[in-house]
């Protein structure tokens, strides 16, 4: 069973422990720029939201990537990156609908988010849940059943 | 440089002229960084005698060496500069993510000297520094001028920025940053404001580096346990907020009411933590890397005082609330939001209100002072009235612009001032609770509680309980937390680790981070170099030891009612026994030889 990393902006702080944890795992160092997940925080409003990689099944990046290096793994819902095959000519950085392949130039890479080895240094850093790695189907049962709630509660109050 | 980026920024806004230098290793390691290092900067840069509002004045903003790293809830900058509200040392922290963002544009601090002659900006986008015009954003309240300016300079920027109330020098004008973090005390705002500084808007793209990425990884993993199984650090200040404090401080008859008339109000709930959370709550926040997440996104969708925000925090709510006799949650949250968007301390704000109020009932205000304004305890609509008006100088809210000590002096009544130093008493009251009588008394920039938070043993039993009525061991108790805020500000942590960690934990971080071993000893020292530092400041600038007291009212009037009924502060018995173990002479001064230890002589 395939897993997903699940985000959840009602439950965000906009805190960006996930934000140093990531950069620091993939690069020893505290670079928010290098980091594989963003957080974006609309300050008025108290809200914030996580983006990443989302392991697209039909990923324009590697159906763009000329050389093989942004390929899926087989038998995985992962996208990989190969660095030794990259020519960094950044095509993956225009056709991602989502912005979450982005050249770096301080390490001359493209960075997006790998789930570390399936086991995503975003997710352990989170204070609050509000990423979870979980499995697909779990993941929508719980979201679907959240708002079947809300469903449920107005119901009641019309009844 | 580990932890530390090895550049400090200075701009110059009287010539224009921008400059980096390197940071001085020597005293990072002696000061540490944030309130410690931009103290000492301060001490060795400016005469303590100069006018505050004046260009003589340097305006210091500065991260810790723990700032943006993922070392938890350790994302806090100070702001240090000399006071405007009380002539002494200010260091005004704040969290949010301006202070990380300006360590990866490359800065250990910013140090902004002179005045500019029409309304200015800073632009830092990592190397590249301006100085531009602000002329379209002054006026201009702290959401407008953060969407403002963000629009003409990169839309994701960290921005720190002043409100009307730091243009119009309201002597306690807050700096705030992304829109809802304060560097509220003590009038950094007015400073900021003197120098026709709207904002300063960071960029950064850096990186931070850690001298032992091992030592560090535990140190972090060790911290995040201990904080986030702590009752309080791990879940009190996320479920409920700062406000959680409202209930249990009026439940120990602590909870000061009417200008400190009383310690005890019957209504305390309709503003604490737990109605907050139920009916005013969207979602907890936090600052960069924090675990804790006590900040508060509410909304009011009573008509009259609709709004969105953040908070109100405890001393906020309390403010507005008993000790202005008020339990209406709305007035008191619009009276929050109102502070943030004006950028006004809503502590000074709040008791500034509460001493009117007071004055107006025993008749030494009268309606031909307030321009008509009847402000009797208990008017909450007024109540929010008057911050609007402060904020923007008009009417009877100009006199309230100057605080409560001038304006009780305005009208011949200073006791009706609840400061010390001239800065009000914040949300504890010194009669229910003796140690903290001692910290307000004794804090080097005027009442706060965020000095020397006693609370924690004498109220809350963190990390262990004592007598919250008892002198015995107190001026201890406050000089180790006096020596210890002052390291772990210094750091760039926050208050609320203690929830969770102390001295131990922090130096581990520290050193990891830094490369520089601190053991405990050597972490409690720095903060006891850097109490004495500030000492010294003010001891030049303002004070004597006649000044190291409370209000008369908390020796003179008991607590009326409630548990702690009867109660007086016994501050005056514990000062002797407090210089002593200061290392300080009778009359307050440190000793040749404690100035000697402390590295500063």
């Amino acid at each position: 069973m395939a897993k997903f990393i699940m985000i959840h902006p009602d439950k965000c702080t906009g805190c960006k422990n996930c934000v140093i944890a990531c950069s620091y795992v993939k690069e020893k160092q505290f670079r928010p720029a290098a980091a594989r997940i963003h957080v974006y925080a609309w300050e008025r409003e108290g809200i914030s939201v996580p983006m990443m990689c989302q392991q697209c099944s039909d990923a324009p990046c590697t159906t763009v990537c000329p050389t093989g290096a942004m390929h899926r793994v087989s038998g995985s819902s992962l996208i990989a990156y190969d660095e030794t095959k990259c020519i960094r000519c950044r095509m993956c950085v225009q056709a991602c609908p989502f912005g979450n392949a982005v050249y770096d130039t301080e390490t001359n890479a493209i960075i997006k988010c790998d789930t570390c080895n399936d086991n995503p240094s975003c997710v352990a850093a989170c204070p609050v849940n509000a990423i979870e790695y979980v499995e697909e189907n779990i993941a929508t049962r719980s979201r679907k059943k959240s708002f079947a709630k809300k469903f449920k509660e107005a119901f009641q109050e019309v009844a | 440089m580990n932890g530390w980026t090895g550049v400090i920024l200075r701009v110059n806004l009287t010539t224009g002229e921008i400059k980096k230098e390197p940071t001085n290793l020597q005293n990072a390691k002696l000061f540490i960084g944030a309130r410690g290092l931009a103290s000492k900067m301060l001490c060795d840069e400016i005469d303590p005698k100069i006018d505050p509002l004046s260009p003589a004045n340097k305006l210091i903003f500065a991260p810790g060496p723990l700032s943006g790293t993922m070392s938890p809830s350790t994302g806090r900058f100070d702001v240090v500069c000399k006071a405007p509200l009380t002539n002494l040392i200010a260091a005004s922290s704040s969290g949010g993510s301006f202070g990380p963002e300006l360590k990866f544009a490359g800065y250990d601090m910013v140090i902004i000297e002179g005045a500019a002659k029409k309304p200015v900006y800073l632009w830092i986008n990592d190397d590249v520094v301006e100085i531009r015009d602000a002329s379209s954003v002054w006026g201009k309240n702290v959401p407008d001028t953060t969407d403002e300016l963000r629009a003409v300079t990169d839309e994701d920027a960290k921005l720190a920025c002043i409100g009307p109330a730091g243009e119009k020098k309201v002597l306690f004008a807050s700096i705030m940053n992304e829109m809802n973090r304060a560097a509220g005390r003590s009038g950094t705002g007015a400073v900021m404001g003197s120098k026709m500084l709207k904002a300063i808007v960071v960029v950064g793209t850096k990186a931070i580096t850690v001298a032992d990425p091992e030592a560090f990884e535990k140190a972090v993993m060790v911290a995040r346990k201990k904080i986030s199984e702590h009752p309080v650090g791990g879940t009190g200040l996320r479920v409920y907020g700062t406000d959680v404090l409202t209930n249990i401080l009026n439940s120990v008859g602590s909870l000061p009411t009417r200008n400190f008339h009383d310690g005890y109000f019957a209504n305390a709930d309709k503003f604490g933590g737990e109605t907050l959370t139920a009916k005013y709550l969207i979602r907890p926040r936090g600052c960069f890397s924090c675990i804790i997440s006590c900040g508060r996104a509410t909304k009011v969708t009573n008509p009259k005082y609709a709004g969105e925000g953040e908070g109100p925090e405890y001393e906020s709510a309390w403010g507005f609330g008993s000790d202005c006799n008020i339990d209406d949650m709305d007035a008191i949250t619009k009276a929050n939001y109102i502070c943030n968007e004006l950028g006004l301390d809503t502590i000074t704000m709040a008791t500034t209100i509460a001493c009117a109020m007071d004055l107006y009932e025993s008749g030494y205000i009268t309606t031909k002072d307030t321009g008509g304004l009847a402000i009797q305890f208990g008017n909450a609509e007024t109540m929010v009235k008057l911050v609007e008006m402060t904020g923007n100088r008009e009417g009877f809210g100009d006199q309230l612009a100057e605080g409560s000590f001038r304006l009780a002096t305005r009208y011949g009544h200073v006791e009706f001032s609840m400061t010390t130093k001239m800065q009000e008493m914040p949300a504890y009251d010194p009669r229910g609770v003796q140690g903290i009588g001692l910290n307000f008394a004794t804090s080097n920039c005027g009442a706060a509680h965020v000095r020397g938070y006693t609370i924690s043993p004498e109220v809350l039993g963190v990390p262990f309980k004592v007598d919250q009525h008892d002198t015995k061991g107190k001026p201890e108790l406050v000089i180790t937390f006096q020596n210890l805020t002052a390291a772990l500000d210094s750091t760039g942590a926050c208050l609320f680790t203690t929830f969770g960690i102390g001295a131990e934990e922090l130096a581990a971080l520290l050193s990891s981070v830094t490369g520089i071993q601190y053991s405990v000893d050597d972490f409690m020292k720095a903060g006891d170099r850097i109490w004495n530092l500030e000492r010294l400041f003010d001891l030049k600038s303002a004070i004597t030891s006649k000044d190291d007291c409370l209000p008369e009212r908390m020796m003179k009037e008991p607590i009326k009612t409630g548990p702690s009924k009867g109660d007086v502060s016994h501050v005056d018995k514990m000062m002797p026994e407090y210089y002593q173990l200061r290392g300080w002479d009778t009359k307050g001064i440190p000793t040749p030889e404690k100035l000697k230890d402390l590295s500063l002589a």
